[in-house]
């Protein structure tokens, strides 16, 4: 069992705790994920780790309530304990020997990009954090981004916050203005990732994705979260769950990603009346 | 004692093949007292029991199956437990026919009519099915034994603990060591909770078999995916464990590289098994999702794919190909496996290989809420050829018998690689081509010292009896080398 020390709402939707799991607190590097279950008959979800307290043994997650798992971890609270809490699991991101980083998050994703804006700015890379959300009220993480970033580019599709406009078009506009990034890291929504790529690729910037398949066990042995990279079929697990974005087949991974939608939505339905929530 | 002459096994008590297609209880029901002792009255008790050396544990059968014989079950389960950990499980897993029971000498015995030859040979001694039988009679009838083991003070980590894990922990604690199993998954057992049915193995003798380990003292800690969070260095340097024992088992799932392996309903045999034994997504209130597809495509021969044919036929589907490029004498899967597969219904393409799947892709995902599914499944028609470097004859392509087979699934039941996970996170142990941990064959100890390996780790996917054996040879290596320094 690990308890939760402390939780935070960031949005109506999206929250972060801190997990006592000292082992995985010492072990843990940004890009690398969890996997957790909620209660003894709950499923088994991966989720990036936003962050560490080495000296307190904490391991910090973001996530946003999509279905009825993540319903039923939000149902928690400070000193409730989850089930089972495993990792740190999956390569680190390879963030060693840049200079001028853009990284560049979008909606919920942003929970994974700050970890590597963080690793980056500690490395001493420049950071350029461009940051997406559909409008004002679901704004996360922006004094963390604020701290870590060089140079901070706020995007909300409806122009409530920052700049009205895609990330993908803040990111043309740097690279026209002559920012030269030797690196991109982009992590959000796959068509966010898929149209960055087609940017950079324009561009010959190398860019990394952190890829977010559907897993069980998320140790090497189910075959579940396969992604098709350079033509090959590699395993976000154990190979990733970073790959060149240039590599990556994201519609073969969009389709692949649907597999349960009406069972997950269904499921969602029935955690909705059980918890008395209104069905979004 | 009347030997009984029978040439004929008493044949195993199953649930009707109609009904058992449709539910999650265990296809074989076990003999009873009477059948038990009838069938050990089958065995000749040889001097030089041929049995014994087809069992990888070497178990002494003409003694347990004796003890049977007479009425003496207990003392038939002290016997085998001499040599065997798992008998509950092994009794239902081993492919007898290949082992044990594939070396009876009444395989050799003539059947008699009228005192003529009919040209027939007698059946094996039920072998296994008594190994079964004498482990249930323990486990439902032996009193709890409370014998504190004294222990010798040093510690052993256990990586793992499918069959290999729980041996070699068994072994060690029972000997007095501090032993510490680590496993991945939030449940221990390995395969046997992951991949084996509950219709074949039930769960309740997989538990019942680690509640044991737990009493007799070794600690299990789930949730401990070794090479992440700790890598057997740190095991060894900060933790205090002296030996360490790998048995992390089978890894990724192969698939075949043919178009549409991505498509929505391609699953591994693997991924399909876990869901279903591991996460329970047979279970109507399971958070974990399992298709219930209509129409499957099981692609392989194994046991493996036996058990994905099955579980798919007790998920609903009401037609299951089992499709195995070579045929059926080469099916490696157990005679048993394949011939329940077949009473409930299964239909074998053998010779047969897949050359792609198709996806629906008819309209678009917005109108078409099967875009992007499997629809069908093309395969070719494969004759054998000339035996390959494995002794068995290649199977090959007849040209122009391409063919179609309407499917809503396909489960890729091919066999796995080994996880690199431990080889690449332990400097000094070393792997083969394929990427399996090398080992010395006396000891099992790996490249890397007092580090020892067994299992699937060791030999890519394999059984639960070579797995336990060498659990256990590894087990008193380490003894030899802990009680030595």
């Amino acid at each position: 069992m690990y308890r939760i020390v402390k939780k935070e709402v960031l949005n109506p939707t999206v929250s972060r705790m801190w997990i006592d799991a000292r082992p995985i607190a010492r072990k843990a590097k940004a890009g690398q994920f969890i996997i957790l279950r909620v209660d003894k008959e709950g499923e088994r979800i991966p989720l990036t780790v936003a962050g560490t307290d080495k000296e307190k043994g904490l391991v910090e997650i973001i996530y946003q309530v999509v279905g009825a798992t993540t319903m039923e971890l939000n149902q928690k609270e400070e000193g409730d304990f989850l089930e089972d809490f495993v990792g740190p699991l999956g390569r680190p991101t390879e963030l060693e020997g840049y200079r001028n980083v853009c990284v560049i998050g979008g909606g919920a994703g942003c929970a994974i990009a700050l970890p590597e804006a963080k690793e980056l700015h500690q490395l001493g890379a420049r950071v350029t954090s461009i940051v997406g959300f559909r409008s004002k009220d679901l704004v996360i993480l922006e004094k963390d981004f604020e701290a870590c970033s060089d140079r901070f580019v706020r995007m909300s599709d409806d122009g409530t916050w920052g700049e009205k406009g895609l990330v993908t078009k803040a990111l043309e506009d740097l690279i026209q203005g002559g920012e030269k990034f030797d690196c991109v890291v982009a992590i959000g929504p796959l068509i966010m990732m898929k149209f960055v790529c087609d940017v950079t690729k324009k561009y010959g910037v190398k860019t990394l994705c952190s890829m977010n398949p559907i897993m069980i066990d998320g140790t090497g042995m189910c075959g579940c979260c396969r992604v098709m990279v350079g033509g090959k079929m590699r395993f976000a697990c154990v190979d990733g769950p970073d790959f060149d974005g240039h590599e990556i087949d994201f519609d073969s991974a969009m389709m692949r990603n649907t597999m349960y939608r009406p069972w997950e939505r269904k499921k969602y339905e029935e955690t909705c009346h059980l918890f008395q929530k209104e069905v979004h | 004692m009347a030997i009984n002459m029978r040439p004929k096994k008493n044949p195993m008590p199953t649930q009707d093949p109609k009904v058992r297609a449709r539910n999650f209880d265990e296809v074989a029901l076990g003999y009873d007292e009477e059948t038990a002792i009838d069938e050990a009255k089958r065995c000749l008790n040889c001097r030089n029991p041929s049995c014994v050396q087809g069992c990888p544990v070497r178990i002494d059968i003409p003694a347990f199956i004796h003890e049977v014989s007479e009425g003496r079950f207990e003392e038939a389960y002290q016997v085998i437990s001499r040599s065997s950990a798992l008998p509950a499980v092994c009794g239902r897993v081993c492919p007898q026919e290949n082992q044990c029971e594939g070396k009876c000498i009444k395989l050799r015995l003539p059947v008699l009519k009228d005192g003529k030859p009919t040209g027939e040979h007698m059946e094996a001694v039920g072998i296994g099915r008594l190994e079964r039988f004498v482990a249930d009679y323990h486990r439902t009838h032996a009193k709890e034994e409370d014998r504190t083991i004294e222990k010798n003070g040093h510690k052993v980590a256990v990586i793992g603990s499918g069959p290999s894990g729980l041996t070699c922990a068994g072994d060690l604690a029972r000997k007095g060591y501090d032993v510490t199993i680590f496993e991945a998954l939030h449940v221990a057992g390995g395969v046997l909770m992951y991949g084996i049915p509950e219709f074949r193995l039930p769960k309740a003798i997989v538990q019942s078999e680690i509640d044991g380990l737990r009493k007799m003292g070794v600690r299990i800690e789930t949730d401990m995916v070794i090479g992440q969070v700790y890598s057997i260095d740190e095991l060894m340097q900060e933790q205090g464990f002296e030996a360490v024992f790998v048995g992390s088992g089978a890894g990724l799932p192969r698939f075949m590289n043919i178009p549409g392996e991505n498509a929505k309903g391609v699953y591994s045999a693997n991924e399909f098994l876990t869901r279903m034994n591991l996460m329970k997504a047979y279970r109507e209130e399971s958070k974990t999702p399992i298709e219930h597809a209509k129409r499957v495509a099981v692609v392989g021969g194994g046991n493996v794919a036996m058990d994905a044919c099955r579980s798919a036929l007790r998920l609903g589907a009401e037609h299951v190909y089992c499709v195995y490029r070579r045929g059926r004498e080469e099916l490696p899967a157990r005679r048993e496996e394949v011939e329940h597969a077949e009473e409930e219904g299964v239909d074998f393409q053998l010779l047969t290989n897949p050359v792609a799947i198709i996806e629906d892709l008819e309209g678009t995902p917005k109108t078409n809420p099967n875009y992007g599914c499997v629809k069908k499944i093309r395969c070719i028609r494969m004759k054998l050829g000339e035996p390959d470097a494995s002794g068995r004859r290649r199977p090959e392509p007849i040209p122009d018998s391409e063919f179609e087979l309407d499917v809503d699934c396909v489960i890729m039941s091919l066999g796995t690689s080994p996880n690199p996970l431990i080889k690449s996170t332990t400097p000094g142990i070393e792997t083969n081509a394929h990427g399996c941990l090398i080992v010395n064959e006396e000891t099992n100890e790996t490249t890397k010292e007092h580090v020892y390996a067994g299992g699937d780790a060791v030999t890519g996917a394999a059984t639960v009896i070579l797995a336990m054996g060498a659990g256990k040879k590894a087990a008193k290596a380490i003894d030899e080398y802990l009680s030595s320094k």
